[in-house]
């Protein structure tokens, strides 16, 4: 293979970019250009845009995303252990009780601590 | 403003150079589908392989104003709605071109009613109104031919805001 041969593909690409050069500047040259207060807004679907994506909001949601990570966890090891308990025997199970007995440990203190009310 | 108002005076040259600038804009119109209604099932078949409005250069909907030069009204439009459209059009850069499409669109159609707007025209300008409940693809083509026969026919400083958005820029 010759170096030679790859020429097409720089032909090809200063043409690319020639393009791209010719149309942009084309459009900024001839392009006419009206700019308004409204044209600079964001685009919102036609509605005029409110308020800051930004929001601020209560940190107690936090404290609840949190809590629910937790519990979603624990069902999450509950599902393919009870799938495939028959073939897992005693030791499991064994295993599973001391993880739930954990888990209800830390569930008893969260509601001891007042973790689950909202106010 | 751009080259093609400085080149209005110079009659020859404007003359050729509004030739290809009209050219060129009439078969590249980007759209922006505004579809409220039953219409759009027309406007549907009108951009699918059917009628394939591909081949008149404006297949490519675009879903924000910023990159469309082609409003399509298609449907009815309340008056609760009327502002929404109305900030598009404002949003869309310049030059901008605007069909109504259906009767509704163009004329409130049967909703004769105080919800109803009487038109876009109300509202924003707008260049070809397409009639018919809704229109069959084929009035939709020709109503884009006839759009296009009057981008063709634009003067170069057809586009400056003396002129056409002295209302509504």
């Amino acid at each position: 293979m010759q170096t030679v041969d790859y020429a097409p593909i720089l032909v090809m690409m200063g043409l690319a970019g020639f393009l791209v050069v010719f149309f942009y500047l084309g459009s900024v040259l001839l392009g006419p250009k009206l700019i308004t207060k409204i044209k600079l807004e964001p685009f919102e679907c036609g509605h005029p845009s409110q308020g800051n994506p930004q929001k601020r909001f209560a940190v107690k949601f936090y404290a609840i995303a949190i809590l629910f990570l937790l519990f979603d966890i624990e069902a999450v090891f509950l599902y393919p252990w009870a799938v495939s308990f028959g073939s897992l025997g005693l030791f499991a199970l064994i295993e599973m009780a001391i993880f739930l007995a954990m888990l209800i440990l830390v569930f008893a203190y969260v509601w001891v601590k007042g973790g689950l009310e909202w106010d | 403003m751009g080259l093609e108002q400085k080149l209005s005076g110079v009659s020859y040259i404007a003359t050729k150079a509004e030739f290809f600038i009209n050219w060129a804009r009439k078969w590249s119109l980007f759209q922006y589908p505004f579809v409220t209604a039953c219409c759009g099932m027309e406007f549907m078949s009108t951009m699918c392989s059917h009628f394939d409005l591909a081949r008149f250069g404006a297949e490519f909907p675009r879903f924000t104003p910023r990159q469309a030069d082609f409003l399509i009204v298609v449907g009815t439009i309340s008056h609760k709605q009327a502002p929404i459209l109305r900030r598009v059009y404002q949003q869309m850069c310049v030059p901008k071109w605007v069909i109504a499409f259906g009767a509704c669109a163009s004329s409130g159609g049967f909703y004769d009613n105080y919800a109803t707007v009487q038109g876009v025209d109300k509202v924003i300008p707008v260049d070809v109104f397409i009639p018919g409940c809704p229109p069959r693809p084929e009035m939709v083509l020709d109503g884009f031919m006839k759009l296009q026969a009057k981008i063709q026919a634009e003067k170069l400083d057809e586009h400056s805001a003396e002129k056409r958005y002295r209302m509504l820029p």
